[in-house]
């Protein structure tokens, strides 16, 4: 009964914050805020985290491939492919859940408490449209450029640790890199990270914007919806692999 | 004017307001008062329309805002001001920004107008010098005359405070009052003012709605309050021995 009264608030909040901004100009410059602050504040995170993702599947694939049958290029194609399927686009998806994710929930949590949000309605102004939809265009928007960046740092990764501790030579790994691509999983992987965008945007949102209460209030809607946009992230991984892979 | 007429509102089956009936005069400061836990926050909150009542009719000048397209509604909010509480400045805008922004949300002004209505509200509420800097690098007073700089900055037919004197020391507090009852009178708006805060009561209250566990239960003046018969009234407003010596001592020199 919990889950239909949340999906039932949160799809109610969604018909609100998908409706004419008021003004076009600052709606415009707020989703730029909102690229920036979110986005673009997220690049450093996500090249550290990859380049040590790329290594240590590397490392892994080495590891698990030490037979004389098996073409040490596949260890640069495994790489590649582990990092465009699953690494750099669901779990980069899940560890943004926990960035953007629990920013946005305090940030608007906060709003909410302080009667930021009660003074935007009392201007008569649309405050979920106001404050989630900037965030949910710019989110979407930028999970794409992340997960490419995310994959080619990985594959940097992958050339800086394998050869360095002797798993394969960089020739080697550069060939299984390039060895046998498929365009298609990287659309899939962008279609899946649109899909991410919007739940680590929308569902923490939510659970901002329904906070009652205080600082304490805050603090545990910011769990609640990094766990819940983890949850969903994976339920859709999986829904969207099964539909697209087909 | 604002009149509101038997208005019901209840969370989860308790009733908070029950059958409340009043009329808030133009240009004059009109106080809810009442304990804490009685109603008044929520009533405030309804009149303006944060919650929607249950049952009954809330009039702004003459219009039904109860019942009013969410368009109309939109537009009437318009000509609402609203100091709240904690003052509610946005706290990633600076201090001129936060007064700005009703008018690049509302009007076409140009940016030297907008500017110009920027100072003047500001001036208004003699704040120098702060423009530029953010409410967390100002006081409790300073962040609440700029939310009431705020609230007057596209001209509002009707201005709410709610508990505008709150967490503010004696001093400031009669700063805020003035303030309000000034800005009211120059204006000549419908004010209306959330308080518990018995020198308010006594220095600016041209009308007073006295509302105790979610019922009216008393409506006069300032001047009338000395002189009630209501107990609970009595109870609230003279518990404390000062005020109960001024109420003696403005009696005998009436």
């Amino acid at each position: 009964m919990n889950f239909f009264y949340h999906a039932g608030r949160y799809f109610a909040m969604l018909a609100r914050v998908f409706q004419k901004p008021e003004k076009h100009r600052i709606f415009a410059l707020q989703i730029f805020k909102e690229i920036e602050s979110l986005g673009l504040n997220s690049v450093g995170i996500v090249v550290i985290i990859s380049v040590f993702m790329g290594g240590i599947i590397t490392l892994q694939v080495a590891y698990n491939m030490a037979n004389p049958f098996l073409p040490v290029y596949l260890i640069g194609l495994g790489n590649r492919d582990t990092l465009i399927l699953e690494f750099s686009s669901t779990i980069m998806g899940l560890i943004m859940a926990g960035k953007i994710g629990s920013n946005i929930t305090s940030e608007i949590g906060s709003m909410k408490v302080t009667e930021q949000i009660d003074s935007l309605e009392i201007m008569g102004i649309n405050s979920a449209n106001h404050l989630v939809l900037p965030k949910i265009i710019a989110v979407v928007f930028i999970f794409p450029f992340l997960f490419i960046l995310s994959v080619f740092f990985g594959l940097i990764g992958g050339l800086m640790v394998g050869p360095a501790v002797g798993a394969v030579t960089a020739t080697d790994y550069l060939n299984g890199v390039q060895y046998g691509f498929t365009p298609y999983y990287v659309t899939f992987s962008i279609i899946k990270t649109l899909f991410f965008g919007f739940l680590v945007a929308s569902i923490p949102a939510y659970f901002g914007y329904h906070v009652e209460g205080g600082a304490f209030e805050v603090g545990s809607a910011s769990t609640r919806a990094v766990v819940t946009t983890n949850i969903m992230i994976l339920v859709f991984d999986l829904i969207l692999t099964q539909i697209l892979f087909r | 004017m604002i009149e509101i007429k038997n208005v019901y509102k209840s969370f989860e089956n308790k009733d908070v307001l029950k059958d409340i009936s009043a009329i808030f005069l133009e240009g004059q400061t009109n106080l809810i008062i009442g304990r804490s836990g009685s109603g008044k926050t929520v009533l405030l909150k309804s009149i303006v329309g944060l919650h929607e009542i249950d049952r009954g009719q809330i009039l702004y000048d003459g219009r039904d805002f109860t019942h009013m397209p969410p368009k109309a509604r939109k537009k009437l909010r318009q000509e609402m001001g609203m100091v709240f509480q904690g003052g509610a400045l946005f706290d990633s805008m600076t201090v001129e920004e936060n007064v700005r922004f009703p008018l690049d949300m509302f009007t076409e002004m140009s940016s030297a107008e907008k500017q110009k209505q920027v100072d003047f509200c500001l001036e208004r509420v003699n704040i120098v010098d702060a423009n530029k800097l953010y409410p967390s690098e100002i006081s409790g007073g300073m962040k609440k005359r700029v939310a009431i700089a705020r609230a007057i900055a596209l001209n509002p037919k009707y201005l709410f405070c709610d508990e505008p004197n709150s967490g503010l020391d004696p001093e400031t507090s009669l700063v805020i009052d003035a303030l309000i009852h000034q800005i009211t009178v120059d204006l000549k708006i419908t004010t209306i003012v959330n308080t518990h805060d018995m020198n308010s009561v006594m220095e600016i209250g041209d009308n007073i709605v006295f509302i105790s566990d979610g019922a009216l239960c008393w409506t006069g003046n300032r001047h009338e309050i000395l002189h009630t018969d209501n107990q609970t009234l009595k109870e609230f407003v003279f518990a404390n021995k000062q005020y109960q010596k001024i109420r003696d001592e403005k009696i005998d020199e009436e």
